[in-house]
């Protein structure tokens, strides 16, 4: 079914349908019309374009329509045959590196690499002068032409392949070096092979039309269309036809088999691209005024996959708020949602989405970034590697508060300082990659700080950092709530983190909020099942040896396998048919604690 | 029963010494617990166990095959190869490896009907469980576990640490158990070693190490874990 996606694009659909034809016409033509395009008539020589003559006739008086249908064998499955031998040719050159020793390896990637360096066409009329003129010399020049592309290819993506993860783990497990490429190198290389295949086979052919029209391709009494392009050419200012016949040809099949390879790349991009993009995630609470108001907020996707389903809370000045979930809870998405960071093709819909009293919608760009600091996990990817972090910094007051140059740094100084980065002066002249994980993630939030952020939103902010860095960096969030009284919105999937630096916890799961409620009651008024589970199958250093650790059976739903009833009801011990038939909503249990379960609170604190 | 010895081990890439000079026992059917932060030099240690790396200097022994089990059960299968290849691959020749196989799937608490499948139909921590399984096809003696949780989601991970301890248990085998996670390591270990800056700055019982840390460094990397009851108060 993969396959057929390259089908679904116009350019694909319109070129597979041209092949098709290309291929029906090499295999059956010459069996149809090649006594037509053979036979000499002498009484009709050297014609014009006729009813008779579609394309005119040659100097024997041969039918030039029939002879460029007849070709069409010929100069495909020369150009097809010139590829194959090119590409296996690649293949083989591309990959013996990871199979020879060492020196032996380094000797064939230098020899591709300098053969990479001649242009193919130049290598192509070097080789056919190597080979004579003639039909083999001819396949076997673009062939050699062909295969340093291939075989750098072939290297490149084995490269990207052999460092990942299986093959360490095959070769641990004793798999050998030949295998090793057979087994699981070229098969996840395979893809992107057979489309620049599909692409070289049109350059093969219109090469191959350019060798045979100078006369050093195939050779009479065989033809092919670059031959016949060739013999029309002499005639053309009399009787264009028997040129542009075989010409039309050349381009048509040329574009078809590029065309073709083009959208089976592009149809590769995008499933790669779909593959690689991150898991949706997630937050909610009810919402009653204050710094922020989120109202039933959606995110959804094209194909009615809406990974935020419907979430409310708010922030109030000077809050600590922790969102706890897995990955696919949504958490991610709301804070990206809140911060109108969602992306095409993701759209965000809520019935209130207020910052500051107003809607985030109308909020100038200048406001928001100025008022909203985003801290995002990755401070490796969040900065410019070819720009002084100082610099970085000093853009934000720059672009947003109209600061000149000067002014700008200073502040950027100030406020690197402010995050307790020692010598803020000299740290502000280097460049992201002399900065440690741990302060460039200060870095982060000190450009956060450039402006004046009522609302910091910290997206799993320690994952990519070792636990004491992970210390420093929650504690100095935790100051800058305490100094500036911002409010924080803490996104993490680490339960125990949210517990020790927040106020509130709001729980998601698949999408919603499943519980809401102060931190210093978590460890002992949780309700829901999912919270309560969580607590007691993820180990601390107070969890007991001897017993074997609580486990939540089967995982969380992807966002787009959630159907009618309570998404955790799969997993939950006191799951019964109502669960798994409709939603619970957000319901009070008392001031600050809300919970979605239909569960009575007795029959909830029975489970603790 | 059988031992992991490193012994003086030192591995360098140009002038940065990754593992400097060390010297560390698993012992035969006991969980050594790896902990340290990220660059410390415990995966470049596991590494030259199972002859990913070759040390620079110093040697290993273990009587017994080595096997790991690598952190991102995203990546460290074949994702062009069924589960069930994938296990086959590592079994000794002359095995049945198709009862083999099911016996494995079986052991990991997976259903053996689905040797067929591609990792791409399974989650996460049934990846994680197949990647075990596939570590135990080669017989090994000593496994490897090389931040095998962390890749996971929490309300998975007690799952597969439940796997590992009742698996080492069962089949008695010594183990080199590394995570940044001293909750997870202080679960799983009988002994623990704290790594840094390529060397071992503490080893010994579990208990021991985590109530009576003697190493700075150790003191430090237990106050920093987060932990339940205590708030972390503004700097």
């Amino acid at each position: 079914m993969r396959r057929l996606t390259v089908l679904r694009s116009p350019v694909g659909a319109a070129s597979a349908v041209l092949l098709t034809v290309l291929l029906a016409l090499a295999v059956f033509a010459p069996i149809l019309w090649g006594d037509r395009a053979a036979a000499i008539d002498t009484d009709a020589l050297q014609q014009g374009p006729s009813a008779d003559h579609l394309l005119g006739t040659d100097q024997l008086g041969r039918d030039i329509f029939f002879r460029v249908l007849v070709a069409t064998r010929l100069t495909i499955g020369l150009a097809l045959l010139a590829t194959m031998i090119g590409v296996v040719t690649g293949l083989v050159l591309g990959s013996v590196p990871s199979v020879l020793p060492r020196w032996a390896g380094r000797i064939v990637t230098s020899a591709v690499n300098i053969a990479v360096a001649f242009p193919g066409l130049l290598l192509a009329l070097f080789f056919a002068v190597i080979f004579g003129t003639g039909t083999i010399g001819a396949v076997l020049a673009i062939a050699f032409a062909i295969t340093p592309s291939f075989a750098r290819l072939t290297q490149t993506l084995t490269a990207s392949v052999s460092g990942r993860d299986f093959i360490a783990a095959a070769r641990v497990c004793g798999v050998g070096r030949f295998r090793l490429l057979t087994r699981h190198v070229l098969p996840n290389i395979a893809e992107p092979l057979v489309i620049n295949a599909t692409l070289a086979a049109g350059s093969a052919l219109t090469a191959f039309a350019g060798l045979s029209f100078l006369g050093i391709g195939v050779q009479a009494p065989s033809y092919d269309w670059g031959r016949l392009l060739g013999e029309g050419l002499n005639r053309i200012y009399i009787s264009p036809a028997p040129a542009l016949g075989p010409a039309v040809a050349v381009v048509l099949a040329g574009l078809a088999f590029n065309l073709f390879g083009e959208a089976a790349a592009a149809g590769h991009r995008q499933r790669s691209h779909r593959a690689a993009t991150p898991q949706p995630k997630t937050v909610g609470s009810p919402a009653d005024g204050g710094l922020l108001t989120v109202r039933n907020l959606h995110v959804t996707f094209p194909g009615g996959i809406t990974p935020v389903r419907g979430v409310s809370f708010s922030v109030h000045n000077g809050e600590m708020i922790g969102v706890v979930g897995e990955s696919g809870s949504g958490k991610s998405l709301t804070a990206l949602a809140v911060s109108r960071l969602v992306e095409h093709p993701g759209s965000v819909t809520a019935d209130t989405l207020e910052f500051n009293g107003k809607p985030l919608d109308s909020t100038p760009d200048r406001e928001l970034g100025t008022r909203l600091a985003m801290v995002f996990q990755d401070p490796t990817t969040s900065f410019n590697p070819t720009k002084r972090i100082g610099r970085q910094l000093a853009e934000v007051s720059e672009v947003h508060q109209g600061f000149d140059r000067k002014a700008a740094a200073a502040k950027a100084v100030d406020r690197l300082d402010a995050v307790r980065i020692p010598e803020p002066e000299r740290r502000a002249k280097q460049y992201p990659h002399e900065f440690s994980g741990g302060m460039r993630q200060r870095a982060m939030i000190a450009m956060g700080l450039m402006g004046e952020p009522q609302l910091v939103i910290a997206d799993e902010p320690t994952t990519a950092l070792d636990v004491t860095v992970q210390r420093e960096v929650l504690k100095l969030l935790a100051r800058i709530r305490e100094v500036r009284s911002a409010a924080v919105l803490l996104i993490s999937h680490d339960i125990t983190v949210v517990a020790q630096t927040c106020d509130r916890v709001l729980v998601m799961y698949a999408g919603r909020i499943v519980e809401e409620l102060p931190t210093d009651e978590l460890f002992t008024a949780a309700r829901h099942p999912y919270t309560t589970a969580l607590l007691k199958a993820v180990p601390d250093l107070d969890t007991d040896r001897d017993a074997p650790l609580a486990v939540i059976p089967g995982r969380p739903p992807e966002p787009g396998e959630i159907g009618r009833g309570c998404p955790f009801a799969p997993r939950c011990p006191l799951a019964d048919d109502q669960c798994r038939t409709e939603e619970p909503e957000l319901r009070t249990l008392r001031q600050d604690h809300r919970v979605a379960c239909w569960k009575s609170e007795t029959e909830l604190a029975g489970v603790r | 029963m059988s031992e992991l010895v490193f012994t003086n081990v030192t591995v360098r890439f140009g002038h940065h010494t990754a593992v400097d000079d060390v010297s560390l026992t698993v012992p035969a059917g006991q969980v050594m617990g790896l902990v340290g932060e990220s660059g410390s030099g415990k995966s470049t240690l596991a590494a030259t166990a199972v002859g990913l790396r070759k040390p620079t200097s110093g040697h290993i022994s273990a009587d017994g095959k080595v096997q790991m089990v690598f952190q991102d059960p995203y990546s460290s299968l074949d994702p062009r190869m069924s589960i069930g290849n994938s296990i086959a691959e590592a079994m000794p020749r002359g095995t049945d490896k198709k009862a083999e196989v099911a016996r494995l799937l079986d052991l990991v608490n997976l259903d053996p009907g689905r040797a067929t499948a591609l990792p791409a139909r399974l989650s996460g921590g049934q990846r994680q469980r197949v990647a075990l399984a596939r570590a135990l096809a080669g017989r090994p003696r000593v496994v490897i576990a090389d931040e095998i949780t962390s890749a996971l989601d929490v309300s998975v991970q007690g799952a597969v640490l439940n796997l590992v301890r009742d698996l080492q248990r069962q089949l008695g085998l010594s183990m080199l158990f590394i995570s940044h996670n001293l909750a997870v390591v202080r679960y799983v270990s009988d002994r623990i070693a704290v790594m840094k800056a390529g060397r071992i700055v503490e080893e010994g019982p579990a208990a021991r190490v985590l109530e009576d840390p003697r190493h700075e460094y150790t003191r430090e990397l237990l106050a920093a874990a987060p932990r339940r009851h205590t708030r972390l108060e503004a700097s």
